[in-house]
């Protein structure tokens, strides 16, 4: 840096200083574009990888030069996952089942928060402390026995086997919405509630008029999270809801299997399974996923920061 | 009028509890079914042998006579086991201080800020077992591919404490950064609450960024590095793509210990999981009597 200075000597020690200054930040600048657009490239690898591999011809997947761009766009696999998948059913199966649960979860969730919020009663340290178990036990704990149970009552073999749960809090991270919903019944002033009660309204108005509508945030978030849990939800979904239920990651998950039972006469040969047909059925599989996520970005993200699982 | 209105009679403090009670009575009846149930026949599950007709399940006790089989016979089990282990303990550090990296860049003001946020909070919404489980099969997940070996090379000629976890990195980079994303988020979201003054005040006196992060970052995230740490080890553990969770759907019905044998398993599972969030926890938790 003296070497700089005296180089430079037609310049004042303050613009030197300031130049200085400018260049570490034009530095700093560069550098964190170089972290960030390196660390991007990581986390999106695995999307362009799949999304170019997708377009692939059989040719195009076993000819080394064709690392990226495939030499056409060649549809023909998401024409041939789409029928293994038997897609417009699949999807709109998914849709609605994970559509319900999501609603239910959200009410059962939005009652228990309210509960926690808004009143004082004994043993309430308790449930509390129960609610927060229901997070950290792992799920395969009460799967065994929730399948002999719901055996006997004949939920096994129908989407009842995960939406009755979820009707009554205990469904995909049940824990983490009601806590939400209890920070955000807890962020209004009582009194609300208090000068609705003196005008003689009960508990489930004050709950239904006053306190939903003012947490509609937590509403948002109850939804839109659940709905992505309980479509990416596998592991209790595929044992519970058995074969003829089945989700499309579900179905993804047995693709092989799927597509040489449709496509029969192609198990061998040129037409039989590969990657590009792989990658083409994952991309349908999380399409709805993405195009959520594409129009409603800003309020996933938002809505993590309004947890208040972050303090204060 | 007294008796027109017996409702009325009841003191607050009985009608507030009532009230909550009845709102938290759909929850209660979920829990005691739906999982305080479950969960203690899990525990009859794994001490018995039952029949194979899930509706009549004849039961005879057998003691700890699975869980004895899982951990001292059963290969597939210890291997599945010490595998997943080895998934949840490793990556958790990882994505955890992944997280707080990320976050204290995204922390600064930059044009394009929202949109590399919203690219490392993507993979949030898409990640399911299947979907990793088919990027994986297809090598879409492997982005250091195993071909540069100069890299391979390079590491391997380190110690092996430094070796060993590195080359778990390359290995599961993407992975490790697909799990990070809500942490992203909710550290990203703690920085921001760190006001203004108080990083004015210290660039007054003349702190370094090396400074800040070790003397006001880092003790204000505390509370999250535990909240991030635990919420890590619980997706981790449920994932359902890990070793342990598919062998216990897959031996459900094997034949002579159906059932029980797989509550026995997902047991010592259980207990190993506790073990870890206690020791994230003893180790995260706010220190009283130190600053």
């Amino acid at each position: 840096m003296t070497v700089k200075e005296k180089t430079m000597p037609r310049l004042s020690p303050s613009r030197v200083q300031q130049l200085r200054h400018r260049y570490r930040r034009i530095g700093g600048r560069l550098l964190l574009y170089f972290l960030m657009i390196g660390v991007g490239v990581v986390f999106l690898h695995p999307i362009l990888y799949m999304l170019a591999g997708s377009f692939k011809t059989v040719a195009d997947l076993v000819n080394p030069g064709v690392e990226w761009i495939p030499s056409g766009l060649y549809t023909g696999n998401y024409s041939r996952a789409a029928a293994a998948l038997d897609y417009g059913k699949s999807l709109g199966f998914t849709t609605a089942y994970t559509a319900a649960a999501t609603v239910l979860q959200t009410f059962s969730c939005a009652l228990a928060g309210y509960s926690l919020a808004r009143h004082r009663f004994p043993l309430k340290r308790l449930w509390m402390a129960m609610i927060v178990l229901t997070f950290l036990i792992p799920a395969n704990i009460t799967l065994i026995p929730r399948y002999l149970q719901f055996f006997n009552y004949g939920f096994i073999d129908s989407p009842a086997a995960m939406l009755v749960p979820a009707a009554f809090g205990q469904g995909v991270n049940s824990a983490i919405f009601i806590l939400v919903f209890n920070q955000f019944f807890s962020g209004y002033p009582p009194s609300f509630d208090e000068a609705a009660q003196i005008d003689g309204a009960g508990r489930l108005t004050v709950f239904a008029r006053i306190a939903l509508p003012i947490c509609a945030p937590a509403i948002v978030v109850s939804l839109l999270f659940s709905f992505v849990w309980f479509w990416n939800e596998t592991y209790n979904t595929a044992l519970l809801m058995g074969e003829s239920w089945r989700t499309l990651p579900i179905k993804l998950d047995s693709f092989v299997e799927l597509f040489n039972n449709v496509h029969e006469s192609a198990a061998t040969g040129l037409g039989r399974i590969n990657e590009g047909l792989t990658l083409a059925a994952t991309v349908l599989v999380i399409a709805p996923l993405v195009v959520i996520y594409l129009v409603l970005q800003r309020r996933f993200i938002e809505g993590v920061e309004a947890t208040g699982l972050t303090g204060e | 009028m007294k008796r027109l209105r017996p409702f009325r009679a009841v003191p607050v403090r009985i009608r507030e509890a009532v009230s909550g009670y009845a709102f938290l009575a759909p929850w209660i009846a979920g829990f005691l079914a739906f999982t305080m149930y479950p969960f203690f026949y899990s525990v009859f599950l794994s001490i018995h042998q039952v029949g194979l007709d899930p509706g009549h399940p004849q039961s005879v006790f057998v003691g700890l006579k699975w869980y004895r089989e899982a951990l001292t016979v059963d290969t597939k089990f210890t291997i599945a086991l010490l595998e997943t282990m080895k998934f949840v303990v490793l990556s958790t550090p990882m994505i955890v201080v992944a997280a707080l990296l990320l976050a204290l860049l995204l922390n600064r003001e930059f044009i394009g800020r929202a949109f590399f946020r919203a690219v490392f909070f993507f993979p949030v919404i898409i990640i399911s077992g299947p979907v990793v489980s088919k990027l994986l099969e297809t090598d879409a997940a492997q982005v250091i591919s195993p071909e540069s070996f100069l890299i391979y090379d390079f590491v391997g000629t380190l110690p092996g404490v430094l070796s060993a976890p590195l080359i778990y990195i390359f290995d599961n980079i993407t992975l490790i950064l697909w799990f990070s994303g809500v942490q992203i988020i909710l550290f990203l979201a703690g920085l921001q609450k760190i006001g203004k003054p108080l990083r004015e005040a210290a660039a007054i006196d003349g702190a370094s960024a090396w400074q800040m992060l070790w003397k006001i970052y880092l003790p204000f995230l505390r509370p999250m590095i535990l909240l991030n740490t635990v919420y890590t080890i619980v997706v981790l553990s449920n994932f359902a793509d890990n070793a342990v969770n598919r062998l216990i759907t897959d031996s459900k019905q094997l034949t002579g210990k159906a059932f029980s044998y797989s509550a026995a398993m997902s047991w010592i599972y259980l207990l190993l999981i506790m073990a870890t969030l206690l020791i994230a926890f003893a180790l995260l938790r706010e220190r009283k009597g130190r600053g």
